[in-house]
Order: C-alpha cells, then sequence, then structure tokens
C-alpha cells in the first residue's frame, strides 16, 4: 500500500518488504535452524517461563523474521534457559543455542540472558 | 498358460493391480502376511469424505478374486535375480520364477507410544485413530462415561523430526475432520477441539467437510501442537498447546483424547529393498523412479511399486496407481526383451 506521508499515525501496517536484515542474516549463519520453525507453538506451550510472563520462542522467532527485534528483548528476559521447549521442538531445533545465539547476535548479554 | 506376476501385499492396492493384471491375460500370485486381505481398508468404519462404509468398497474387491492366486499368512523369504527373471521364495514353501515383482507392502501406522509425551498405552483415556475406528466398527457402548471433553491431535508422528517422520502423513487431518464430527454424533453435548498445525483439506470435497464440522457440528479449531498431556487422579486429562493465532498458551482438561497417529514405511520396507538392490528414499519408503511421471517403477528391471509403499495416499489415489501399475508392467512385458 502506498504511504502517502500525509497520515496523522503512522502507519500500522506490517513492512514486510523493508526487512534485510544483517543481524538476522549473522544469526541464521550462527544457528542455520532459525528458518526452520514451523509456528506450532510446542515451546511456547511447554515453556517454564510462559506461564507467568510475555516469553514465548514462537513469537521471538517470527518477530526476528519479520525485523522487529525490538519486540524479543522484553520477552526473552524472562528465559530460564532450562531447555523444555527443545524437548518438545518437532522441528528438532537446538532451542538453547538459538537464544543463546539470539543474546550474541542482537547483544543482549549485559540486557537480558 | 499365462504368465504369473508376484503381487506383495494384499491391502487395497495389491489387491486392485492383482484384479487388472488378471484382466489383462496374466496369473497374478498374491501375497499377504496377514490372516486376511484388506490392508488398513479392512480397519477402517466410514470413509473420508462422504462417509461411505470401507466395507461397501472392500466387499466388491475381495468378492471378485477369481483368477488370481492368493496366499494368505505368507511372507517372503528371498528374493534373487536369475537371467531376466525374478525368483520369490515364500515362507510356506512354494516359489515362483517370474518376470515382474509388484511391491504393494502399504505403510504401518506410527505407533503413537513413541510419543511419550502424549501418553499413549499411560493414560486410559488417549487412544488413537485406528481405536475410534475399532470402536465405530465395533458397534459397541462408549468405552468411557461421562465424556464432556474430547480432543483430537493432529500430527502425532508426522512432521516429527524426533519421531523420525518428516513427511506429512496427508490423510489425518481430514480423518481427524471427518472423525470429530462423528464423534459429535455420539456425544452430542459434548465439545470437541481438533489441535492443528495447518489443516490440509487438500482433496475434493475435503473442505465441505470442514466447513460442515464448523457450522454444523460446532468442533472448536485450535491452531496449535499439543506439547504435551498429563493425568490426574481422576484419569482425566491435562493438555497442553499453544493458540498460536491468540498468541496464549492453554492448559485444558479433558476426558477424551484420539491421536491422529500418521503413515509411517511399512517394517518389511527396508528388508524387500535390500533383497530386490534397491534404496529407499530418505523417507524409509520406496523410491520410486519418478514421482511426476512413473510412480510404479524404479532402477531395478521387472520392480514396480503401487500404493503407500511410496508414500502417504488416500484409496483413490492407490487404487489408480494399482491400475497405473498394471499398465505398466503389461507394457514392460510386452517389449522385445534385451
Ligand atoms: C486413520 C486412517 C484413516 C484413513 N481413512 C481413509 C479414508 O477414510 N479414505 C481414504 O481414501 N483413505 C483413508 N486412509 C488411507 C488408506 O488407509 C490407504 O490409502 C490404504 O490403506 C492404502 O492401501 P495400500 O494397499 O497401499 O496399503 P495397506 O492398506 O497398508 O496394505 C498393505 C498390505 O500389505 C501387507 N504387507 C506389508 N508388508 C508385507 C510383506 N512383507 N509381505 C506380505 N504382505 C505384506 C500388509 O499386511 C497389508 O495388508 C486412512 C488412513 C489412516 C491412517
Ligand atoms: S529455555 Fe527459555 S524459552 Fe525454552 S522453555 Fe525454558 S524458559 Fe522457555
Ligand atoms: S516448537 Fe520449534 S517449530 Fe514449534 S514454534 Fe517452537 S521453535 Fe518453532
Ligand atoms: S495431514 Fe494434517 S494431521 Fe496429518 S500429518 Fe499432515 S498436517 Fe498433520
Amino acid at each position: 500500500m502506498i504511504d502517502f506521508g500525509y497520515g496523522l499515525t503512522p502507519s500500522a501496517t506490517l513492512k514486510i518488504e523493508k526487512v534485510d536484515n544483517p543481524l538476522f542474516a549473522e544469526l541464521h549463519r550462527l544457528e542455520p535452524d532459525v528458518t526452520k520453525c514451523i509456528a506450532c507453538g510446542s515451546c511456547t506451550a511447554s515453556c517454564s517461563a510462559g506461564v507467568f510472563t510475555e516469553m514465548s520462542l514462537r513469537r521471538v522467532i517470527l518477530s526476528l523474521q519479520r525485523g522487529r527485534e525490538k519486540e524479543t528483548l522484553p520477552m526473552l528476559q524472562h528465559c530460564m534457559l532450562c531447555g523444555k521447549c527443545q524437548l518438545v521442538c518437532p522441528r528438532g531445533i537446538n532451542t538453547r543455542h538459538l537464544i543463546l545465539s539470539i543474546g550474541k547476535v542482537y547483544k543482549m548479554e549485559d540486557k537480558a540472558l | 498358460m499365462s504368465q504369473n506376476i508376484v503381487v506383495i501385499g494384499g491391502g487395497p492396492a495389491g489387491i486392485e493391480a492383482s484384479r487388472r493384471l488378471r484382466d489383462l491375460g496374466y496369473t497374478p500370485i498374491l501375497i499377504e502376511k496377514e490372516p486376511v486381505l484388506g490392508g488398513h481398508l479392512a480397519r477402517w468404519d466410514r470413509l473420508f469424505p462422504d462417509g461411505v462404509e470401507a466395507r461397501k468398497v472392500l466387499e466388491p474387491m475381495l468378492a471378485d478374486l477369481d483368477g488370481i492366486k492368493y496366499f494368505t499368512d505368507t511372507e517372503v523369504s528371498s528374493i534373487n535375480r536369475l537371467k531376466d527373471t525374478w525368483v520369490v521364495k515364500l515362507s510356506n514353501g512354494l516359489s515362483a520364477q517370474v518376470r515382474a515383482v509388484l511391491l504393494t507392502t502399504g505403510f504401518d501406522l506410527f505407533k503413537a507410544e513413541k510419543k511419550e509425551e502424549y501418553g499413549y498405552g499411560i493414560y486410559e483415556r488417549v487412544i488413537t485413530n485406528a481405536d475410534l475406528e475399532d470402536w465405530f466398527k465395533s458397534g459397541a457402548a462408549p468405552q468411557f462415561d461421562d465424556v464432556k471433553v474430547i480432543g483430537f491431535v493432529h500430527c502425532v508422528g508426522s512432521r516429527d523430526e524426533k519421531a523420525g517422520n518428516r513427511q506429512c502423513s496427508k490423510v489425518c487431518c481430514v480423518t481427524a475432520v471427518k472423525q470429530a464430527c462423528e464423534i459429535k454424533e455420539r456425544f452430542p453435548e459434548a465439545t470437541v477441539y481438533c489441535f492443528y498445525m495447518d489443516l490440509r483439506m487438500f482433496g475434493r470435497k475435503y473442505e465441505d467437510l470442514y466447513l460442515k464440522a464448523q457450522k454444523e457440528c460446532g468442533i472448536r479449531f485450535v491452531r496449535g501442537r499439543v506439547s504435551e498431556v498429563s493425568e490426574d487422579i481422576d484419569g482425566h486429562l491435562f493438555v497442553k498447546a499453544e493458540d498460536t493465532l491468540f498468541g496464549k498458551p492453554l492448559k485444558i482438561k479433558m476426558d477424551m483424547l484420539v491421536l491422529m497417529a500418521g503413515m509411517a514405511p511399512a517394517a518389511s520396507t527396508a528388508e524387500l529393498a535390500r533383497m530386490v538392490n534397491v534404496l529407499p528414499g530418505e523417507d524409509g519408503f520406496f523410491l520410486p523412479h519418478s514421482l511426476i511421471d512413473s510412480p510404479c517403477t524404479c532402477a531395478r528391471e521387472g520392480i514396480f511399486y503401487a500404493g503407500t509403499a511410496t508414500g502417504p495416499k488416500t484409496i483413490p489415489e492407490t487404487l489408480s496407481e494399482a491400475a497405473s501399475a498394471a499398465l505398466a508392467i503389461d507394457r514392460y512385458l510386452k517389449s522385445p526383451q534385451k
């Protein structure tokens, strides 16, 4: 959709065409399985943190794929690296390595993990 | 005397191909390891998408076996190449020398107890799609009383790298929707949920069945894979999943859970592949020459495939492939020998 720039409020549409994220490419290099997720939600369903907080690994992955890394930090800070998500992931993603790699690439170590 | 052809596996594919081969003037020798012919079709009650009784499809097939030599309770002991023929030895002591062997060994239902987190074989109220068909077919009274909340779990042992089956089993989405509607007929007061990752309603009329499930049967569809199941002291189940469309984890109490066990390669595939010296695909099913235009042939001369031996298929797909295999064999046998 064309954004004429006259709006009082910024457009709420998702600009997926703008997602060209060198950080995501770096994450993909460190943990190639990040693109294997099928958004099944098993990780979120079994997550030890997800019952009390907004942590959802499925949404973290999706947010990164959509170039919305800002939304991931508030979630990731609740992760305890317990690895339950890894037990249930049907795609066999090494989720703990994925989470640690996200921390590294997006420089979250000091803030969260 | 007409030429013999060995057909291994007496399910829908093997029976249909044998009938077609007989009609083309050959004498098929059909081998079935179980005591009866019919394969999985013999176990199902009613078929998607229309609810036709499975026996109405199987009985006419079984009534038309004249001219086919068939052996039940029989397995293949060895298959060896001898010049341009295959020598097939059977467990009953007989052997046959033929130019063509058709493999119609079908699939095995995924063993749901392998997914321990779902509790099949541990919790009484967790059953499989096949158990449910057995129950429908028996016409018996419900196994459990007080059934108010029922769940269907899609993709059990399919689309699951840890279970060793990456493939989609193709028939279980529509089977779940069919069974959900049927269970609603038996327990009209119950709330019925389907937990799915993607709903694969690929066939003609399947989408209509889905619409019926929503509109007439009130089935509740939740997009999220069940991650684990636990049991309380009274034997009721707690099911965990994420409602991925809503973005929240959920935990729900259920009185009965039906696991949609998928299609895994038949146990005998690897052994038969070794005997005729072919390599099965990475997924464990037989791999034909081409999945596009030659689904029934392979690199080994005189070896043919049909049905779910080469991957998940519905019954109509299986039957039409069986007919194609018969024609492929006929063409092979009529082509001038090298
Ligand atoms: C839960 C469920 C419900 C289904 N419902 C429907 C439906 O409603 N409609 C529909 O169109 N499809 C349905 N299907 C699919 C249908 O069952 C298959 O398409 C069909 O059974 C395939 O036939 P087949 O002959 O290829 O394999 P099978 O039915 O598996 O038959 C193979 C036969 O080969 C025998 N065999 C295997 N190895 C050997 C060996 N080494 N020696 C001798 N014999 C051997 C087996 O014992 C078996 O009898 C359903 C599938 C499932 C899992
Ligand atoms: S490792 Fe983190 S995301 Fe995974 S289940 Fe544990 S707390 Fe949740
Ligand atoms: S369990 Fe695995 S495949 Fe499913 S949403 Fe989580 S990371 Fe993705
Ligand atoms: S058909 Fe549906 S339930 Fe079966 S494996 Fe495929 S997606 Fe899963």
